[in-house]
């Protein structure tokens, strides 16, 4: 479980973050949706200490993060960054291994290795992709991969960090169900950030709405499409006109 | 009394800008050192290193020697031949090259050629969220990137400095003994008989703290680079021209100590 409480995060003289509260349930998928600017990388680098908060807390599963040994607490996490940004110097099996193979708990390069191309199968991608390099796959395989990667040491919390950015409709769809599928086969705590409505309807059981650094709206995906929260149905539809200026 | 003021605030902030720059550099200088003697430690990472930075730097640091080797020897001779003093070019040559032009030339190439690919792969790597990546997947990237390439340049200048003073050495043998008219058994003894043990180890010496600093500068600027193409291409310059100027500084401070 993550429960995050009035988190606050400014940069010089930037307020990005004013004071959010989330809570997601061991388990549960959450969306995060909201304007480009509004918080939504910023809070989800708080959570994993990539940023520090000026204030606030957060705690994952009951536990205050700045206490926690940074390695042990980590180690619960995956992540897929928007751009996989995986390592251009490895092999693609490497990446995905990657955290199998450092630190006090690294496993044999060969187990490691049988794991990786395990991985790479479930996200549907065949083993020889393992010995080819980051570059030589286009984006979707990338993004696979990057799934691969985050997956690869069965995380309790995964974080999606725009999943479907620069793919096509239909690798969009097949990424979109693949983190559907992974995530209930894991019985991972999920968190996307997506500007995709799409992967909104396909992955997500919660939804918030970050606008001018708080939350706006939250709820349960069912309640998306009835709410009357005049920030929300106009980014669902994606209108010039209402409370969110269209130049920020 | 306007414009002085404008100046005095315009000196007081460029002097603060560049004290705050200096702190950095040496809490990160401390911070890349801690990392070196704590583990875990990444031997592959440091080999690999050892041979990016030492093995593909050797053509470029022996051209360097070979040909400055070989200029030297004709400057020697051309300012030897006015007072009759020809007979210094050998012990001059190998002195010089050891002592000063190996390490300082060797230095300011490598930093040209390993100074900006490091900044640049970092750099990359910062824009790409690749550091980002690393620490989610429970990885320090100042142990895992930064002290491999602060270690495998500071074992590897030495070594190639030694290789680039003996080609430096042999060009100006080539030069003496083919144009020069010296006798080939003449010139090597001569470069053998004046040198001092300490001109070999004062040279090596320069040749460690020059590594430490180009791969320092390297991984500082490329670590803390700015967003976007335009960031990775500053922090290379940045890189190159901070190693350069920081080699020829404690160049003079470590001759001011050998001396």
């Amino acid at each position: 479980m993550i429960t995050v409480q009035n988190l606050h995060k400014k940069f010089a003289a930037n307020t990005v973050l004013n004071g959010v509260d989330v809570q997601i349930e061991k388990g549960q998928s959450m969306a995060i949706i909201g304007g480009s600017g509004t918080g939504k990388s910023v809070l989800l680098k708080c959570i994993l200490g990539l940023e520090t908060h000026d204030s606030g807390k957060i705690f994952i599963n009951g536990e205050e993060s700045s206490k926690l040994d940074k390695n042990k607490f980590l180690s619960n996490f995956g992540m897929l960054f928007q751009n996989a940004a995986l390592f251009d110097s490895l092999s693609v099996w490497k990446n995905v291994a990657f955290r199998l193979t450092q630190g006090p708990n690294k496993i044999p390069e060969k187990q490691a290795k049988d794991i990786a191309i395990e991985k790479l199968r479930r996200v549907g991608l065949t083993p020889d992709v393992g010995d080819k390099f980051p570059a030589e796959l286009s984006g979707g395989m990338q993004k696979r991969v990057g799934l691969a990667r985050a997956i690869a040491a069965n995380p309790e919390i995964i974080f999606f960090d725009e999943p479907t950015t620069g793919l096509d409709p239909i690798m969009s769809g097949v990424i979109n169900e693949l983190i559907r599928e992974i995530v209930v086969e894991m019985g991972a705590t999920a968190m996307t950030i997506t500007h995709d409505m799409s992967s909104v309807r396909a992955i997500a059981d919660k939804v918030i709405m970050l606008h001018n650094g708080r939350v706006q709206w939250s709820g349960d995906i069912k309640e998306l499409e009835k709410s009357q929260n005049p920030y929300l149905n106009q980014f669902l539809k994606g209108n010039a006109e209402g409370p969110i200026e269209a130049v920020r | 009394m306007k414009v002085f003021n404008k100046l005095l605030r315009s000196i007081g902030s460029s002097v603060l800008a560049f004290c705050s720059s200096v702190g950095r550099i040496v809490i990160f200088a401390l911070n890349a050192i801690l990392h070196l003697v704590r583990p875990p430690f990444y031997g592959r990472e440091v080999l690999s290193q050892l041979m990016q930075i030492g093995f593909y730097s050797l053509p470029v640091v022996g051209l360097t020697a070979l040909f400055t080797g070989a200029a030297l020897a004709l400057q020697i001779y051309s300012g030897g031949v006015r007072f009759s003093a020809e007979s210094v070019v050998p012990s001059i040559v190998a002195i010089g090259m050891v002592r000063e032009l190996g390490p300082v030339l060797g230095g300011l190439m490598v930093a040209g050629r390993v100074s900006s690919s490091i900044a640049a792969e970092l750099g990359t790597m910062r824009v790409t969220e690749q550091l980002d990546a690393l620490v989610t997947l429970s990885t320090n990237p100042m142990k895992y990137l930064v002290a491999p390439r602060v270690l495998a340049a500071t074992i590897a200048m030495p070594i190639l400095v030694a290789v680039g003073d003996t080609i430096g050495i042999l060009g100006g043998y080539l030069v003496g003994t083919g144009r020069l008219g010296f006798n080939s058994n003449n010139y090597l003894q001569n470069t053998v008989d004046f040198m001092e043990l300490e001109d070999i180890t004062s040279g090596l010496a320069k040749a460690a703290v020059f590594g430490f600093i180009i791969a320092l500068m390297g991984c500082y600027h490329g670590y803390n680079s700015g967003r976007g193409a335009q960031g990775v291409g500053k922090a290379t310059i940045n890189a190159v021209v901070s190693a350069s100027v920081m080699i020829l500084a404690a160049n003079y401070v470590l001759t001011e100590a050998f001396f």
